[in-house]
């Protein structure tokens, strides 16, 4: 019995071995873990004939046979891992996508440059405490030129350089200026306020639009002076170019302002030679302004500038011609994503 | 305005480079910039005298000239000049000389006559762009000068742009003063005598208008040279500052302007009737001018007149009929003071410019026109010999324009620096004010009548600043209180808005707010805009009253430029009439046009359609916003939705009207949205809910309905009758065709339905269905579609 069960088993266990090797996917698999270790499996009647057998060579047999069963089992398993392993690996591979194909959908738009440049201004000047305001764009020549002390004979309130409408009554404000005006008359100081919006003057060519914007800021308060604006506006200009400008500070004439400035920045490439670019006016705010929207001169004072901002737009990202603004070529304008 | 440095440094001569002087004055307020005179000066150019002209025998054009150029041997030149004749005295280049322009002078044979050199224009000195035949010079002029000596060629020009408020300094004399004040040195005034009156000529003069004409003096000068030539000098100066040379008279006129600031006139006396009249202009009134423009004159216009009319258009332009010639040998000089406001609107109104007007309308020294005429009698006794009259003044020349109280405290409080005051009062005084002080630390500061811009106490503050020096303030970071603030979170901002839509894909654009008139009146008829009263083109003549007429161009524009598609949204005001005045609103508004998605690989391209921009709206204006079907009349009469809002009108939103398309060549489809900013801008704190932690229900009903009975209507039947239970209702289909009776269509929605406490059972859901379906039935005549 001994010598005829032996090669038995072993004839058994490379019988399985080779089908398990031969199964190609889990049902192969399932069929011979039933086939071999299921209940009625040849493996499991070996186990059950043992009962038959003498004593003596039921342990050693038993033995043998729980042997087979655990290598097979384990080789079941093994197969049975390699074959999901294998079938995870085809499916995968039948999943590939060509992950360089552009994405889906809708692509994002962009700001105009001007807007862009209006809220980095709003950014730096509402972080050192000024609040944006905003006013009308059709002014009256109180607000626009009296309040600010532009007198009659003064060559801007000529009709070549101001666009009227209502037969005189009205005007497109030339300057962002009367929003100062109306800002003194609504509130008390201390006043700290920054005003960005469209202006307009009668001017058109290469570097003029008859359209462009400016951002107009104000400070009154008690005692503030040409040092106050120098310290602020060059805080401005370091924040919004990203470096340390140097700034030129050179007296200058406004009707609104006593003293008046206007602010130069060097600009250029150092190596290649640089130059003195005006980028803004400034100065301190005459008392007849003052006056005018009822502000005790002789209590407080204010500073008063004003900027183009297609001016610094241009400057900061290197664009030489105003009339790319407003033409709205969506290819130039996508290039502020 | 350009002046030779040359001159300006006999009145003022500091220690620094053209270059180191006008960056000085740059930094005192003054725009200045010096160039030389001339880029390259002429080379081997001498003064020469022609002593005999003979015809050329081979050219009828050219003459044979002896000249003598002070090299001991005369020299035979060939010109083409009209001018060339013998006792001339011409600028004449010898064999080896360089003409500025590059051009080398050598020996040559002109047409078989020998040339030794070549006579030179002006032009061929470099001195002026054109020029008509040789530049005559001074007869008195020595042969064999070299040119750049004799014409003092080795000059700088300065070139100033100054603001409006410092017509004091636009002159010698001027900007001498505050060279001088800048660099703390004297000024070399040159002294001028007053003419000893040999004649008794004399015009008399009235002022009918002291307030536009404050201050008047004039003087005949009699007996003058009618052949007097203006001197080289003269010339040349008047040529570095843009000024022709014209006539003796003419020319020491503008000589004064240019040296003292004071413009002048010189009468022919002779053409004179009567007294001189300064006076306003009569309705009709008309005066041909210097430069043979003949001007209808306004009664507001200030005249100099006489017994036969208007002689001059005062401070502006002379009358062509009353000046001088070249047969003038009797002169009336005029110096006069007259008021800039009247000058400059008069100019402006018959858009005259002249170095006159320039200066009057600025302001001239009111106390100047004595000197000034001083001057031009001594010049024109100079150059034109004659004898002078005695003076006639009318008004005064003020002795000082101003007293201003200066405070110390004032002047560090405005500048926010503490300046000494020595320093103050020594500024203050380089500039020729007198201060004396009154009290502590104030002064009385007497302001000289040339400048007559310092009115008030900041004035004199800037003056202290700008010689100071802007640069000398250090930056002042004020301890200013912390006003710290954030806009209101139930306040829409805008720059959120606009990030949603770039996300969106949508791209911002910026166009005009004055639209073409006939654009606007196709989309937006009924509104009416304000017209400008001076537009700059006809289609840009109109403020727009929808942000449409300037996005509808946008479209073609880049269309035309192969754009497919587009989603374009612009921020800003409309404008609109509304009675006697007008009004301005803030809107937000939109296009899209083209194919829905950029040409990609995984979606099909499809048109965009009324759905996309309505997917645009409810992203950014959340479902408060309401559609309903109404008529507009640039939109399609069957894709327009009026936009709604708590009950309230606030936008647009539609289909380009077919019939404006075609009109408009527009083939593609097109959508526009506009929407009034200020009605959507409020905002709702959220309230949340709490959520249910039960399972939902969902019940799906398709509806069979007419065509007529619109989605909207549907849902609000369904919401109306569901119950407190429905919490979402979806649209998922619609559906029309094989099936559906005709003029029907099916809308399937689904109904969500929970409780927060409970999981609902099935027959209160079927329950709420059901009664969803009666009344659907009921109220739309809608059926259940099995």
């Amino acid at each position: 019995m001994n010598e005829t069960s032996t090669p038995n088993l072993d004839a058994l266990l490379t019988g399985a071995q080779a089908d398990i090797a031969a199964a190609a996917d889990p049902r192969a698999i399932e069929t011979l873990r039933v086939d071999l270790l299921g209940k009625k499996g040849r493996v499991t009647d070996l186990l059950k004939s043992l009962g038959a057998m003498p004593h003596e060579q039921r342990k050693a047999f038993g033995e043998q046979i729980n042997k087979v069963k655990e290598q097979l089992s384990a080789e079941l398993e093994s197969r049975a891992r390699a074959i999901a392993d294998a079938e995870l690996e085809r499916r995968l591979a039948s999943e590939t996508i060509d992950v360089t194909l552009p994405g889906r959908g809708e692509p994002a738009g962009a700001l105009h440059p001007v807007s862009r440049t209006i809220r980095r201004i709003e950014q730096i000047f509402n972080s050192m405490g000024f609040e944006s305001v905003q006013g009308p764009e059709i002014e009256d020549d109180w607000h626009n030129f009296q309040a600010l002390n532009i007198p009659e004979s003064h060559p801007a309130r000529a009709m070549q350089d101001t666009f009227y409408a209502l037969n005189g009554a009205r005007l497109l404000r030339t300057h962002t200026s009367p929003v100062q005006v109306r800002t003194m008359l609504d509130r008390k100081p201390p006043i700290r306020i920054i005003c960005p919006g469209r202006v307009y003057r009668v001017d058109f060519d290469r570097t003029h639009s008859p359209m462009f914007h400016q951002v107009e800021g104000l400070y009154v308060a008690e005692n503030v002076g040409l040092a106050d604006l120098k310290h602020d506006l060059t805080t401005f200009l370091k924040l919004f170019f990203e470096r340390d400008v140097e700034a030129l500070f050179r007296p200058s004439y406004f009707p609104f302002v006593e003293p008046g400035a206007d602010v130069h920045i060097r600009w250029g490439d150092p190596e290649k030679g640089t130059r003195w670019l005006e980028v803004l006016g400034c100065g301190v705010i005459h008392p007849n302004v003052l006056a005018a929207v009822g502000i005790d001169p002789e209590r407080y004072t204010g500073y008063a500038f004003g900027m183009g901002v297609e001016r610094l737009t241009m400057l900061r990202y290197g664009v030489d011609d105003l009339r790319l603004f407003f033409n709205n070529d969506l290819r130039f304008l996508e290039q502020f994503k | 305005m350009k002046l030779s440095e040359n001159w300006l440094r006999e009145w003022v001569n500091p220690q620094a480079t053209a270059a180191e002087l006008a960056h000085k004055l740059n930094m005192a307020g003054l725009e200045a910039e010096a160039e030389p005179m001339l880029a390259v000066l002429p080379k081997g150019i001498v003064v020469g005298k022609i002593l005999s002209t003979t015809p050329h025998p081979q050219a009828d054009r050219l003459r044979v000239c002896e000249v003598d150029a002070g090299t001991g041997e005369v020299l035979q030149i060939v010109c083409g000049a009209a001018n060339a004749r013998p006792g001339i005295l011409i600028p004449a280049a010898l064999p080896g000389a360089v003409l500025p322009n590059g051009t080398q002078v050598g020996k040559a044979a002109l047409r078989g006559v020998e040339s030794s050199g070549m006579l030179c224009s002006a032009s061929e000195l470099g001195l002026v762009e054109k020029s008509d035949g040789l530049l005559e010079l001074d007869l008195t002029a020595k042969p064999g000068t070299p040119i750049e000596q004799h014409l003092g060629l080795v000059d700088n020009t300065v070139v100033l742009e100054l603001t409006p408020n410092r017509g004091d300094c636009l002159s010698i004399s001027g900007l001498a003063r505050e060279t001088a004040a800048l660099y703390g040195i004297p000024v070399n005034v040159p002294r001028i005598k007053p003419a000893v009156v040999e004649s008794e000529g004399r015009i008399g003069v009235v002022v009918d208008d002291p307030a536009g004409c404050p201050h008047y003096v004039g003087r005949v000068v009699e007996g003058l040279n009618a052949a007097a030539r203006t001197p080289d000098w003269m010339s040349e100066r008047l040529r570095r500052s843009g000024i022709r040379t014209i006539h003796p008279v003419v020319d020491i006129t503008n000589y004064v302007l240019l040296e003292l600031g004071q413009p002048m006139h010189g009468f022919d006396a002779e053409k004179l009737k009567g007294a001189i009249r300064v006076r306003r202009a009569k309705v009709g009134e008309q005066l041909k001018l210097l430069n043979e423009q003949t001007v209808t004159l306004d009664p507001r216009d200030l005249l100099i007149t006489d017994g036969s009319g208007p002689l001059v258009l005062a401070g502006i332009m002379g009358g062509e009929a009353s000046g001088c010639s070249s047969t003038t040998t009797s002169i009336f000089l005029e110096a006069a003071c007259f008021e800039p406001v009247s000058i400059a609107t008069s100019g402006r109104r018959h858009k005259l410019l002249s170095d006159s007007r320039y200066r009057f309308e600025r302001g001239v020294d009111p106390a100047l026109q004595r000197q000034a005429l001083e001057r031009a009698t001594a010049l024109v006794q100079d150059i034109c010999g004659g004898k002078a009259g005695p003076i006639v003044e009318v008004g005064t020349a003020p002795h000082h324009v101003a007293d201003i109280t200066l405070r110390h405290s004032q002047v560090n409080r405005l500048l926010g620096c503490e300046i000494p005051a020595d320093t103050i009062v020594r500024l203050l005084k380089s500039l020729g004010m007198a201060v004396a002080p009154t009290a502590a630390s104030t002064w009385k500061v007497t302001v000289p009548p040339h400048r007559y811009d310092l009115r008030i106490e900041a004035d004199l503050v800037e003056e202290v600043g700008r010689l100071y020096g802007y640069d000398n303030i250090s930056p002042r970071a004020y301890a200013a209180e912390l006003a710290p603030f954030s806009a209101a979170e139930t306040v829409r901002q805008l720059d959120r808005v606009k990030d949603t839509l770039i996300a969106r894909g949508y791209q911002e654009v910026v166009t005009y707010s004055f639209v073409d008139p006939k654009l606007q009146a196709q989309l937006d008829p009924e509104t009416p805009g304000v017209m400008l009263d001076n537009p700059i083109a006809e289609t840009m003549a109109v403020m727009r009253t929808t942000i449409w007429s300037g996005l509808i161009p946008t479209w073609q524009y880049n269309r035309q430029r192969q754009q497919k598609r587009a989603r374009l949204f612009e921020a800003g005001a409309v404008y609109t009439l509304d009675g006697e005045t007008n009004r301005e609103q803030a809107k937000l508004a939109g296009l899209i046009a083209g194919s829905a998605l950029p040409e990609q690989w995984g979606a099909a391209g499809r048109p965009v359609d009324f759905f996309d921009a309505k997917a645009d709206l409810d992203a950014l204006f959340g479902t408060s916003l309401r559609y309903e079907p109404a008529r507009h009349p640039a939109l399609h009469p069957g894709r327009t939705a009026r936009v709604v809002r708590n009950g309230a009108a606030v936008g647009w939103l539609g289909a380009l009207h077919p019939k404006l398309a075609e009109t408009l060549d527009i083939a593609d489809s097109l959508y526009l949205f506009e929407m009034d900013w200020d009605a959507v801008r409020d905002l709702a704190l959220p309230t949340p809910e709490a959520v249910s932690e039960f399972p939902s229900s969902r019940r799906d009903l398709a509806f069979v309905v007419a065509e007529d009975v619109s989605a909207g209507a549907l849902a609000e039947v369904i919401r109306a009758s569901a119950g407190p239970l429905l919490k979402t209702l979806q649209t998922f289909d619609v559906y029309r065709g094989a099936g559906l009776p005709a003029g029907c269509k099916s809308i399937a929605f689904g109904l969500i339905f929970q409780d927060y406490s409970r999981t609902l059972n099935l027959e209160e859901v079927d329950a709420a269905a059901h009664s969803v379906a009666a009344s659907v039935h009921a109220r739309l005549g809608g059926l259940v579609r099995d």
